[in-house]
């Protein structure tokens, strides 16, 4: 029987954002998966999204301000202009706290829940706020794959990348729930990549990426506290990747997808 | 984009269940609404609620999905033999090679909200019998749908609220496209809980009268439950006469606000311009579409605005809704089998519960059903978060 991807699918790296535990941004993860700087555990900070009005700002959600904080630097890393850029988000689950708060009232007698709680209960809460925020009229997919939302998200990413021509933005993350969901659902912290792909190479491409289809094991990280990054929030099943590209090495990985389908990832600097 | 083949489909709503429960109920121009006596639900509101679910049992090995939205997904892939057409392109183009991908805007949530009610009074904890990952993660109705058939390939779950299951028609065209699979299993299944209830009702946004899309006196939606899948393959050389085809797809976003259209229509226009683009078709040569049409004021209002401006006046249209009632995350993929019964049937499929049409808004509205020959329909579906997408069908001649 022949593999589910015959034919690599091919996209150059425009920009990076990063954002996980004790990494709170591309620069400093990439020293420190260039093993020029240690790894500190440290919750996950973000930022408060400059680009949004002062009230929406203070109520904006942890998964809004994760998304917008990896998501424009990653666009800012390329120099791209957001308004014009389609996205791809990618997660592999919602706004964990206001699911938590919903369906705590909802077992009351007083099921008057805040309509405010309501729409910021969809999946594509993130990716609504982050139009709202840009101005972006493009197409934005919103996935959920589980613990493979980050292989789902990155090949619904090259079909744009590829077959419509479009250089499209993947913002893969995820976010913690609050107990008694936590127990369910042991997600630590907010976590989260952005990678800006582009059909052709340009002056700012940073490696080219092709991604076959193979039933491999996925490689795992050598440090114990990256290795646990990369199995506790499913968008950092990137991370083998993301050390190749922050070392500037041409290789090959194996990504985590959905088993027994793993994305074989052979990455070249440009 | 190439032409898709839609080579089996099936559409299972409160119409009833499958194709032939779904067209007698358009061509009479009946309603499956009811007034809501759904679970514990205490709200004057009617609902599109599907019979059955609950009777549906999963295979032991999968029993770990049990939820009213897997039963649905499995009452739902078992209608019209449609799993079987599955089974049969698995056969033909291996396990590794069909890819599901299924929207959804809540998928099992009921579960989870069940479950709070059980927590442990010391604890707070949650039941040991609930399962988060198989009932409650939106992702749990394309693993459900993997596991069902034994698959090995590419899945995704699309979750953009009511535009979901038209976004996976898209998607699957684009990895088709790639060469990553050659069959690919599309669709949407949203099913009836407290969260979607509760939600539009604290937006305002239910009717207490069963819901009527582009009437003059429309106040809100009827919230339903669907399940609808097709299943898409490359077009053979020589497609049979009546072979429903996917021909395009427009997606765009408003980027204006959470849960309210952009008042003109915007992004609708957006998805509807992409939507002719990627068919290679001009407005004129649509002969049906399928509106979004949801019965609120805004949404009529500023689709209405969007499609009179693209389209004039002359094409006629309806929203299906007030037969259906809004199935959100499923909407898509029912309305998408509305508009391959439309076009296989010669049908132009009229809007059950409106009687006087919004004076306000120009389109050549379809009150009642009446046959015609079709060519070509368009579907649209938009969401919560600004998201839109526009599906263009054609029937093989």
């Amino acid at each position: 029987m022949s593999a589910c991807t015959t034919t690599p699918l091919t996209a150059w790296i425009e920009g990076i954002g990063f954002l996980a535990p004790g990494l709170p941004d591309w620069a400093t993860a990439r020293a420190v998966l260039r093993g020029e700087q240690d790894y500190a555990a440290a919750a996950s900070v973000l930022p408060a999204p400059a680009i949004l009005p002062p009230a929406e700002r203070r109520r904006a959600s942890r998964v809004v301000k994760l998304t917008l904080a990896i998501g424009l630097e990653a666009a800012a890393h390329a120099e791209a202009d957001v308004a014009t850029l389609a996205t791809v988000f990618s997660a592999s689950g919602a706004d964990g706290h206001n699911c938590h708060a919903l369906c705590e009232q909802l077992a009351t007698d007083d099921r008057q829940i805040s309509p405010t709680r309501f729409h910021n209960s969809v999946h594509n809460a993130a990716a609504g706020y982050w139009g709202i925020a840009t101005r972006a009229m493009a197409p934005c997919q919103v996935i959920c794959g589980f613990d493979a939302s980050f292989g789902a998200g990155l090949l619904d990413t090259l079909g744009q990348v590829i077959v419509d021509q479009q250089p499209t933005l993947l913002i893969a993350y995820d976010s913690e729930y609050p107990e008694p969901l936590h127990a369910k659902r042991d997600t630590p912290d907010c976590g989260g990549v952005a990678l800006l792909l582009t059909p052709q190479p340009t002056a700012r491409s940073l490696a080219s990426l092709s991604v076959t289809s193979t039933e491999l094991a996925a490689q795992t990280m050598p440090d114990p506290a990256l290795e646990g990054l990369r199995r506790n929030i499913p968008a950092l099943r990137s991370l083998p990747l993301l050390q190749l590209l922050a070392r500037g090495e041409a290789g090959t990985v194996c990504l985590d997808y959905l088993p027994p389908m793993q994305l074989n990832v052979a990455l070249q600097p440009c | 984009m190439t032409p898709l083949h839609l080579s089996s489909y099936t559409a299972t709503t409160c119409l009833g269940p499958g194709l032939a429960a779904t067209l007698a109920g358009l061509r009479d121009g009946r309603s499956g609404l009811q007034r809501c006596t759904f679970e514990t639900v205490e709200l004057d509101t009617w609902i599109g609620e599907v019979a059955g679910v609950d009777a549906q049992v999963l295979p032991p090995a999968l029993k770990h999905y049990d939820c009213r939205n897997n039963r649905l997904v499995q009452l739902g892939l078992e209608a019209d033999g449609f799993a079987d057409t599955v089974r049969a392109a698995i056969a033909r183009h291996g396990k590794k090679r069909v890819g599901i991908f299924l929207g959804t805007s809540t998928a099992g949530i009921l579960q989870t909200e069940l479950a709070y009610r059980r927590r442990d009074p010391a604890s707070g904890a949650l039941p040991d019998d609930f399962i988060y990952r198989t009932t409650h993660n939106s992702f749990s109705l394309a693993e459900f749908a993997r596991d069902y058939f034994g698959l090995e390939g590419p899945a995704m779950a699309v979750s953009t609220a009511c535009s979901s299951s038209a976004k996976v028609f898209a998607a699957a065209a684009r990895q088709l496209a790639l060469g990553s699979i050659d069959a690919a299993l599309v669709g949407g299944v949203d099913s009836l809980c407290l969260t979607t209830l509760y939600g539009f009702a604290s937006l305002q946004l239910t009717s207490s009268q069963p819901c009527r899309p582009y009437d003059a006196e429309r106040d809100g939606i009827s919230v339903g439950e669907g399940a609808a899948f097709a299943l898409l393959e490359r077009l053979p050389a020589e497609p049979a006469s009546g072979s429903i085809l996917l021909l395009g797809a427009g997606e765009s976003s408003d980027a204006y606000h959470m849960s309210s259209p952009h008042p003109e229509g915007l992004g609708a226009r957006l998805a509807m311009e992409a939507a002719l683009r990627s068919a290679g078709l001009t407005a004129g040569q649509i002969d049906y579409i399928n509106l979004h049409g949801t019965a609120t004021p805004a949404n009529d209002a500023a689709e209405g605005k969007a499609v009179s401006t693209l389209f004039g006046q002359s094409v006629p249209c309806s929203s299906t809704k007030g037969a259906t009632g809004h199935t959100l995350g499923a909407a898509g993929a029912v309305e998408a089998v509305i508009c391959a019964l439309a076009l296989g049937h010669g049908l132009l499929p009229g809007s059950p519960q409106t009687r006087q049409l919004d004076p306000a808004i120009g389109l050549d509205y379809l009150l009642s059903s009446r046959p015609a020959t079709l060519r070509h329909a368009l579907s649209n579906s938009f969401g919560f978060g600004g998201s839109n997408c526009s599906l263009i069908f054609g029937v093989a001649p």
